[in-house]
């Protein structure tokens, strides 16, 4: 190659040349790793991931299984409530229905209790946005110019605290957990707090400043399909009332699918319920003020335990197991292929 | 007159675009002048309400730029809007801005499409400016035009010229405009321009002051001039102008175009120069001669827009699915149970379910725009950028000779070097570097081949042409048909020879010297100092000193050995027989004139006889020149009516007579000459400067001059040169019969000053001269003597042929005085006839250019540039075609194909010359058939060898077959491409090799260009250097400019500018390669990953309702492709290396994948977009499965969606990767980073800041899942294990010819050479194997008896062990049993073919058996104790010679099959055949050289038995 510093001995000093510098990058001579894929550069990669993904897959499928769960349908248990929601006239009567079942053993540990809806499109576009983060936040409570129309002001223009469709859809039903020992019925203690995530309570959850909540929030109504104002959601306990009630907050974080569940409550580890829950028969006494019926969903009330990779789900186990498997496969079948052809090698060929 | 003018005109400046040039079409319609007045601007007031509309027509302003200052901002946008993927972005971003439909934050959707604008905008401006910088320093320039006020010349800009200014133009000056010639400094009025800017050719054409103004007495005043000039409107012929001037006396003159100087062109030779102003600006012809520029899309581009429409269309389809599940979806509820979820429009109602789905469809168009991938065009632009950025730098593309480097000045088609199938290549300047170079000649049949000039050429060239000239010398051989068959393998071996280094210092030092000289034409050092052949030199010496001697006693110079004689004749025909002029450098401006009178040259009876008689003594003491010129007019009328009445006889009487007197005083004044000389004191020869209208007369003349035959001084009747020992001589010309096409030749007729003949000197091509020789008896020894002189001197010629040596022949003749005037009698009517005068000029040329002397041969090389052939060897190998198209005459054109292999000698080369249409058509059609017929036979041989032979790996293509060239001419051009032929033009042209178009004007280059372009649908590169190649440039799909050597239209038009043609080696075969294959994955990895992204979108609608949502947050959404993954996939289109330059550069083959689009294919969209398909699926259900039926919520599930998608599209990009450097690694691993970083700072950064998304710490929570992790694990893996298992598969199977290159690379350096050595040769045999098999074969059967006879003469003794140092002395001994050794060997070749059931032609035999003859007969001369060596000679010879025999292309077939009997023999020969070959005679030079080739074919023959068994294994695989 030529060599730059024989350029012209006298203009090359003169006049700077041209001649590009002959740095690795310039001239794309970077040095380089050069993988080629060929089964003998390959091979180890499919056995390791193969093992590492069986591992994981054992790993998680014995978790997934280690997981309690039980999941009661109360939508035609509650046949009559969901008749009697039908009619809109009785919105603001109540309905009760029991839902009883029986723990052949008792379940360990925390035991959380959800709800669980199905064909609730939570995610529809226009519902995922129709709400108000900034109202909300307590900042601005009449709040008019949102993603909230039209459940952002009445007729009268009454704004609607908390306004949009998620807010006015929010899931009201109560559902009360009964343990019957020995005949004598104990309500299993629940928590109601706690079950929402903790940026959500404190960070984007707040309610208007003033020195009682429905002060904060005169001059709005609440939303058209709630039985009760949002000051009035927990009346007992202050913390857990207005924008920053749980419930409302886990409703508020809207599902992906339209089949999930949200948690409800808690099992509050003490006395009986200690170690969890004991063996035995339990009552579902749930106020049935949610209709599902009109778009063909169910309710579900979920009883379940949760390990560290979550629920009772054993996809990823499953998942992690197959292709492990299948990696491990694949690797013996080129393992076979390479041998095979590694007496013929392969030569540059003309074209 | 003048008003018509103006409003005729009316157009503006013509600026390129097709609109404006419409409009004035429009308007010139209207109007009915289909001429121009020019007036002188100078009085201009008397046209005062004209001068605004003139101004503006006249202006000289050179714009090119596409904008203004304020049109940039509209114009810009419009043209960006005219790229339709523009108009869809900003239509969605805007969609956004629609409540009803919009899906994101109308602020943000627009970001992406204002950033893309931008970055374009400000690409076009970056350009735009330095088209304006270019354009200004042209504007700027400076020239001497006429102010009225001022009375004299001052300088101005060229854009100040306008139409009807008057301009002065120096020596060396670029003529400004269009300029009508009024005045020149020469006395004859002749202007010299050199028109290489506008056509290429270098030489020196001559242009005439307008005939009127020629006769003025006093000097050319502009303020006198009131004449009107009425002409053509500007068109683009430049070689016609037609006009008239007329004169306030009323007369009208002709204008031709011998009295215009085009724009563009440089003044030579010629003081001073005047004109006025025609054609200004864009009206030029050199201007108008550029097509505007085209638009160029790169193949790529055009391939990828196919593509994005199909995504347009699966981007409806998704689209339209969606739009009816949505209806179906609402349609479901029903009119009454409307869910809770299904949110009404803002008033409150519910949409019915085909309106909601009118509107999801707009929505989901948003959502899924990034289907078309709104990154795609800008960042193939940026990549584009990066990929001319590191073109830019090559230092392989550094020319120092010029410190200049390549120069990308089109950015958008870079991968376009990547796809090129047919290279059009300019010749002048572009293959060759149009220096001439005296190279060697022969003199009476001796040869002198000036071996020291050999090496001082080589000192510029690359060495391996020392090897040939270090071959014996001047040794004589008769036999012409052995050298015709040696040529062809030299060729071959010349061809093979890679070495290309060259020694920078003389190169640097030649560059130094040119810059000093450039002003003069035809000058570098190289061309000037020619080294004298010693034996020639002491010839030369000897005869000049014998003629001194003669000279001082008075003695006739027929003392004079013939052959001396012929050497002084020849060099004083180089140095005379010419047009060339002498100028002294420090005033190049001027012509050296000499002391003397001037005389013109003959131009009558008369004048002949006053010149010839001592009348002039009486007539006074000299007749003034000035005068002689009007007075010889004026006497032609008279000389001719005397002639005619006067009766032949009686004139030719007086002749004679006065001949007789005129040699007398001839002799007298020779002395006094000289002493004239002496005392007018001439230049010292060392200082002349030589500027001739052709490169080759320069040539001859230095080459004279170095043997101290040197022209000082040429005036229009005399020319004097200078000679050792006799000082000067003035040879008085009589005629010049210029040099024509048809007659091949150009003579002078002059007297002889020592001998007082008249000599005619005539200079021509071989094939001419030589006819027109004297006949020669064979019974005479003279006649002999001159037999074999010429046979001689015509095998050398062939030899230079072969060599690629421009070829003339040197000839004389001397006539008597009778002769002489008997010619001149005719001669003169034929100049003064009106009517056919150059018909009657050419016969009267024939009759005096024949029974001529011959003196000898020359050898011209017009020098190819650095590697020429080495580099179209290489892209002929990579699969290109190349077309040369010329302006340049067809030997010429010819001569320069074969030396740089364009041509070969074993092809078979069609010529087309045709006069008519007709016979153009009927040309056509027969070459078709026969070559068509031709086609069908080798292919039918070809298989047939296939099922013999070895099975080739793949089938021949057409390209290896056809083994013609094809040559055709630029009147015949014109008519094969009108309408009616240009097909089987095409049809024929595409069979042939390589195709010549000689002759051709640049509108017929661009319309070649276009022929191929259009009708075969393929990708063509031109590549030229001058301003004639500028429309072919920008008609060919890559326009490549040379740089440096002329001027820089060229360079302006192009795409390309390189500074050297083999500059273009690496820049297709590394560059473009890479940019072709850098670009064409980035474009598929780019559709593949916005197909897998939308598709994650889609998928997700079947589980919300087809309602448009995302789980994706929309900042992710709209920024995912701009930041997030754009980077790794930049790097990757910037620097990844699919296969080393080293690689590519050895094996150009690897060079085809690009033209065959392999790497994007069509079929691989639609495999990408599967894979696509399967990957989104699997990173969507993977988490959709894992989450199912938990209480995620739509973001906390996205994110690891998208996490998932970035790392699968990350990894993805990393399996396409084949090279990773840091900057891959960073690029990869900063995108994840920049990604994580992105989400971590925006979910923590506000709760309320992006409605209607809210993901407020989602990313910070999820980050704390474990679950997240293995989700982000496993998805990527099992959506990228099947490709991964692909390409592996694929890699180790079924390897593409890159993914070898690749592994290539991998090995250590000899194990490649090696591999490619195989390669090579197996290329050779199956091209070889072709023409081998074609040929039908019959038995050699005499071949055993001439073995026979060999036998006999030379018993054989066997002594192994000795034979080789034995041989070794024996070569050296002495010539001529080296001649017989190399030369009888064919006896034991033909025995061992016949031993073999192998075939042998009756070609082989007649060339066989000749070398036999030779052979045997020198054998028996030989002495009986000479055996000895005879074993030996005969075991290395006869291998040699098998070798030599077969592998000529005919019998390489045999070769083939000889080869490995062969190769066990190969051992012994090597040291042995080394000593043969070095010491080998000139004459068999060939025959060494192609036994040394042989000997590297042996070298290569072991191996290529291995891998021929080897292949057999894998193709069979």
């Amino acid at each position: 190659m030529k060599n730059k510093t024989s350029v012209l001995p006298g203009e090359g000093e003169a006049q700077p040349s041209r001649c590009p510098d002959n740095s690795a990058f310039k001239q794309q001579r970077l040095p380089a790793w050069k993988p080629q894929l060929t089964i003998a550069s390959v091979l180890s990669t499919f056995f390791l991931t193969g093992a590492f993904c069986l591992t994981v897959g054992v790993c998680l499928v014995l978790a997934a299984n280690s997981v309690r769960e039980i999941q009661i349908d109360y939508s035609d248990k509650c046949s009559d409530c969901s008749r009697f929601r039908e009619n809109s006239s009785n919105w603001n009567k109540e309905c009760h229905c029991s839902v009883n079942f029986t723990l052949k053993e008792a379940i360990l540990g925390d035991v959380f209790m959800y709800y669980g809806l199905q064909n609730f499109f939570q995610n529809h576009r226009r519902y995922v946005k129709s709400r108000s983060d900034a109202q909300l936040l307590g900042r601005n409570v009449k709040i008019q110019r949102s993603y909230c129309a039209p459940f952002s002001t009445y007729r009268n223009g009454t704004p609607m605290v908390p306004c949009g469709a998620i807010a006015n859809s929010m899931f009201n039903d109560t559902i009360d957990l009964f343990y019957s020992r020995n005949s004598s019925v104990i309500q299993v203690p629940l928590l109601k707090t706690g079950n929402s995530w903790w940026t959500d309570k404190n960070v984007k959850f707040r309610n208007p400043e003033s020195y009682n909540l429905s002060s904060a929030f005169a001059g709005t109504a609440r939303p058209p399909y709630w039985q009760k104002p949002v000051y009035l959601l927990d009346e007992e306990d202050e913390r857990n009332n207005g924008f920053v009630n749980d419930d409302f907050i886990i409703w508020m974080r809207v599902s992906a699918f339209a089949t999930f569940r949200n948690l409800y409550r808690r099992v509050r580890r003490v006395r009986d319920f200690a170690e969890g829950l004991p063996a035995g028969n339990y009552t579902f006494r749930i106020s049935y003020n949610f209709p599902v019926a009109k778009f063909k969903g169910r309710k579900h009330v979920i009883l379940s335990t949760v390990v560290w990779s979550g629920g009772s789900n054993p996809f990823l186990g499953i998942a992690y197991l197959v292709s492990g498997t299948a990696a491990t496969l694949m690797g013996f079948v080129i393992t076979g292929i390479h041998l095979k052809l590694r007496k013929k090698k392969t030569y540059f060929q003309k074209q | 007159m003048s008003q018509s003018a103006a409003g005729g005109e009316g157009a503006p400046q013509v600026l390129p675009e097709g609109k404006e040039r419409q409009r004035k079409r429009r308007r010139r319609k209207k109007k009915e002048s289909k001429t121009r007045l020019v007036r002188s601007s100078l009085l201009l007031p008397e046209v005062e309400p004209d001068k605004s509309k003139r101004t503006v027509l006249a202006c000289n302003r050179l714009k090119t730029t596409k904008y203004t200052a304020l049109s940039f901002l509209p114009k810009n946008l419009f043209e960006q809007f005219h790229r339709l993927a523009n108009v869809y972005f900003v239509f969605i971003a805007l969609l956004n801005f629609v409540p009803a439909v919009n899906a994101f934050q109308p602020e943000l959707a627009l970001a992406p499409v204002l950033f893309i604008l931008a970055v374009t905008a400000i690409k076009d401006l970056w350009e735009d400016y330095s088209r304006y910088r270019s354009d200004k320093e042209i504007n700027h320039m400076e020239c001497l035009v006429y102010s009225r006020n001022e009375k004299k010349y001052i300088s101005r800009y060229w854009k100040e010229v306008r139409v009807g200014d008057f301009v002065q133009l120096r020596c060396n000056e670029i003529i400004p405009a269009d300029i009508l010639l009024l005045s020149s400094s020469d006395p004859d009025g002749l202007c010299h321009i050199e028109t290489a800017n506008l056509d290429g050719e270098t030489n020196l054409k001559q242009r005439q002051v307008v005939r009127r103004f020629l006769e003025l007495d006093s000097e050319f005043d502009p303020l006198k001039f009131t004449s009107v000039i009425e002409c053509e409107k500007p068109n683009n012929d430049l070689s016609r102008f037609r006009g008239y001037i007329i004169h306030k006396s009323g007369k009208k003159d002709g204008l031709f175009k011998e009295n215009l100087l085009l724009r563009g062109c440089t003044i030579r030779n010629t003081e001073e120069v005047a004109g006025i102003v025609i054609y200004a600006g864009h009206e030029t012809k050199a201007l108008l001669n550029n097509n505007g520029p085209r638009y160029k899309r790169s193949k790529l581009e055009r391939q990828m827009n196919a593509d994005v429409l199909w995504c347009v269309l699966i981007l409806l389809i998704m689209c339209l699915f969606s739009a009816i599940g949505h209806g179906l979806w609402v349609w479901q509820y029903g009119e009454k149970k409307k869910p809770i979820f299904d949110v009404p429009g803002p008033d409150g109602k519910y949409l019915s379910p085909v309106l909601a789905s009118v509107y999801l469809f707009l929505t989901v168009i948003i959502v899924f725009q990034v289907l078309i991938p709104i990154s795609l065009y800008v960042s193939i632009e940026i990549v584009k950028i990066c990929q001319v950025y590191f073109i830019h730098q090559d230092k392989d593309l550094y020319d120092e000779e010029t410190d200049s480097q390549l120069q990308c000045r089109a950015l958008n088609i870079t991968e376009d070097l990547g796809q090129v199938q047919f290279i059009f290549s300019d010749k002048t300047g572009t293959l060759t570097e149009n220096k001439m170079v005296f190279r060697r000649c022969t003199v009476s049949g001796i040869e002198y081949s000036h071996d020291d000039n050999a090496k001082r050429l080589a000192m510029y060239q690359e060495p391996d042409s020392e090897e040939e000239e270090a071959a014996p010398k001047g040794g004589t051989l008769s036999q012409r048909d052995s050298i015709c068959s040696h040529q062809s393998i030299k060729v071959i071996h010349r061809s093979q020879s890679t070495k290309t280094h060259r020694r920078t210092g003389s190169r640097a030092e030649a560059k130094r010297a040119s810059i000093l000289s450039k002003h003069t034409a035809f000058s570098s050092p190289m061309e000037k100092d020619i080294t004298p052949d010693p034996r020639l030199l002491e010839k030369v010496n000897e005869c000049a000193k014998h003629l001194e001697v003669m000279r001082s006693h008075e003695q006739p110079l027929t003392h004079l050995s013939p052959e001396l004689c012929d050497v002084f004749d020849f060099f004083i025909a180089l140095t005379i027989c010419n047009t060339v002029v002498v100028t002294a450098p420090n005033q190049p401006r001027q012509k050296v004139r000499d002391r003397f009178e001037l005389k013109s040259p003959v131009k009558t009876i008369e004048d002949f006889i006053r010149r010839f008689t001592p009348s002039r003594l009486t007539s006074g003491s000299n007749s003034s020149s000035s005068s002689s010129l009007a007075t010889s007019k004026s006497m032609h009328r008279f000389g001719l009516s005397t002639l005619s009445s006067t009766s032949t006889d009686s004139t030719l009487l007086k002749l004679e007579e006065k001949l007789a007197y005129s040699a007398q005083m001839n002799n007298n004044g020779y002395s006094s000459q000289q002493g004239k000389m002496a005392v007018g004191g001439a230049p010292e020869e060392g200082e002349l400067r030589y500027e001739a209208e052709s490169p080759d007369e320069a040539a001859l003349v230095y080459a004279a001059r170095a043997y101290n035959c040197s022209l000082v001084g040429r005036l229009s009747d005399q020319v004097s040169v200078e000679l050792p020992h006799l000082g000067t001589l003035s040879f008085e010309v009589l005629h010049t019969l210029g040099f024509d096409s048809v007659r091949k030749r150009m003579s002078v007729v002059v007297r002889h000053p020592l001998t007082d003949e008249i000599n005619v000197y005539t200079k021509g091509a071989d094939s001419v001269v030589m006819d027109l020789l004297l006949p020669c008896s064979s019974d005479d020894p003279r006649g002999k003597h001159q037999k074999k002189i010429r046979s001689k001197t015509q095998n050398y010629l062939n030899l230079y042929a072969v060599d690629g040596l421009r070829t003339l022949c040197i000839a004389k003749r001397v006539l008597s005085k009778e002769e002489y005037g008997c010619w001149l009698k005719t001669h003169l009517e034929a100049e003064s006839s009106i009517e056919n005068r150059e018909e009657l000029l050419f016969q009267s040329a024939l009759r005096i250019e024949k029974n001529l002397h011959l003196l000898g041969a020359t050898g011209i090389e017009d020098r190819l540039q650095d590697g020429v052939p080495e580099t179209i060897a290489r892209l002929r190998k990579a699969g290109l075609q190349i077309w040369v198209l010329t302006g340049d005459k067809q030997e010429t054109a010819v001569n320069i194909a074969y030396a740089c292999k364009l041509l070969d000698h074993d092809e078979e080369i069609i010529t087309l010359n045709a006069e008519s249409p007709e016979t153009c058509a009927v040309l056509l059609e027969q070459c078709l058939q026969c070559v068509e017929s031709k086609f069908s036979n080798t292919i039918d041989g070809a298989t047939g060898s296939m099922t013999v032979g070895f099975t080739p790996l793949y089938p021949p293509s057409s390209s290896v077959l056809s083994s013609l060239g094809l040559v055709i001419d630029g009147r015949t051009l014109a008519y094969a491409l009108e309408p009616a032929l240009e097909d089987k033009f095409l049809a024929l042209a595409k069979r042939c090799r390589s195709v010549l178009c000689c002759r051709s004007t640049p509108l017929q280059k661009s319309m070649v260009v276009k022929l191929v372009r259009d009708k075969l649908k393929a990708m063509t590169l031109a590549i030229g250097d001058g301003a004639n190649d500028v429309s072919m440039i920008q008609v060919a799909d890559v326009g490549v400019g040379i740089s440096g050597q002329e001027g820089m239209q060229a360079v302006m038009a192009s795409d390309f500018a390189i500074p050297r043609f083999r500059h273009l080696e690496k820049l297709l075969l590394v560059h473009g390669h890479w940019c072709y294959s850098r670009l064409a994955n980035m474009v598929l990895y780019f559709f593949y990953k916005n197909a897998m992204f939308v598709a994650l979108l889609f998928w997700y609608q079947f589980y919300c309702g087809f309602s448009g949502s995302s789980m994706i947050d929309q900042w992710y959404l709209i920024f995912f492709n701009l930041f997030f993954s754009s980077l790794p996939q930049l790097i990757t289109g910037v620097l990844d290396k699919d296969v080393p330059a080293e690689v590519l550069i050895a094996v150009p083959q690897l060079y085809k994948s690009g033209q065959n689009m392999e790497e994007y294919q069509p079929h691989m969209f639609w495999m990408n977009m599967i894979d696509a398909m399967y990957q989104s699926l699997v990173c969507f259900f993977i988490p959709y499965f894992t989450y199912y039926d938990s209480e995620v919520d739509i973001f906390s599930w996205g994110t690891p969606i998208i996490t998932i998608a970035l790392f699968t599209i990350i990894l993805h990009l990393a399996i396409e990767t084949k090279t990773w450097t840091f900057l891959h690694w960073s690029s990869c691993i900063f995108s994840i980073v920049l990604f994580f970083f992105v989400a971590l700072v925006y979910n923590a950064s506000c709760p309320v800041c992006h409605p209607p998304s809210n993901p407020y710490w989602t990313m910070e929570r999820l980050m704390g899942d474990p679950m997240f992790y293995f989700t982000c694990i496993i998805s990527p893996v099992v959506a990228l294990l099947p490709r991964f298992l692909y390409r592996t598969l694929q890699g180790t199977l079924f390897p593409t010819q890159l993914q070898l290159g690749r592994q290539l690379s991998k090995l250590s350096p000899e194990t490649r050479t090696q591999l490619l050595t195989e390669l090579n040769v197996k290329e050779t045999i199956c091209q070889t194997r072709l023409f081998a098999d074609s040929f039908s074969p019959s038995l050699g059967s005499n071949a055993s008896d001439c073995y026979k006879a060999n036998n006999q003469s030379t018993p054989l003794p066997t002594s192994p062990q000795t034979r080789e140092s034995l041989f070794r002395e024996h070569a050296k001994a002495e010539h001529k049993t080296n001649q017989t050794v190399a030369a009888s060997p064919p006896g034991a070749v033909l025995y061992e073919e016949n031993k073999l059931p192998s075939s042998a032609s009756s070609m082989e035999r007649s060339m066989g058996l000749h070398e036999i003859r030779c052979g045997t007969s020198e054998v028996e001369s030989l002495p009986v104790g000479t055996t000895f060596p005879w074993s030996s000679a005969v075991d290395q010879a006869d291998f040699s010679l098998l070798k030599w025999i077969t592998s000529t292309p005919l019998f390489s077939h045999i070769g083939t099959v000889l080869q490995v009997s062969s190769s066990s023999l190969q051992n012994e020969t090597q040291d042995s055949m080394c000593v043969l070959g070095s010491s080998l005679h000139v004459d068999f030079k060939g025959l060494k050289e192609e036994s040394s080739n042989n000997f590297q074919d042996k070298m290569k023959g072991t191996p290529t038995d291995h891998c021929k068994n080897d292949n057999s294994e894998t193709t069979f695989l």
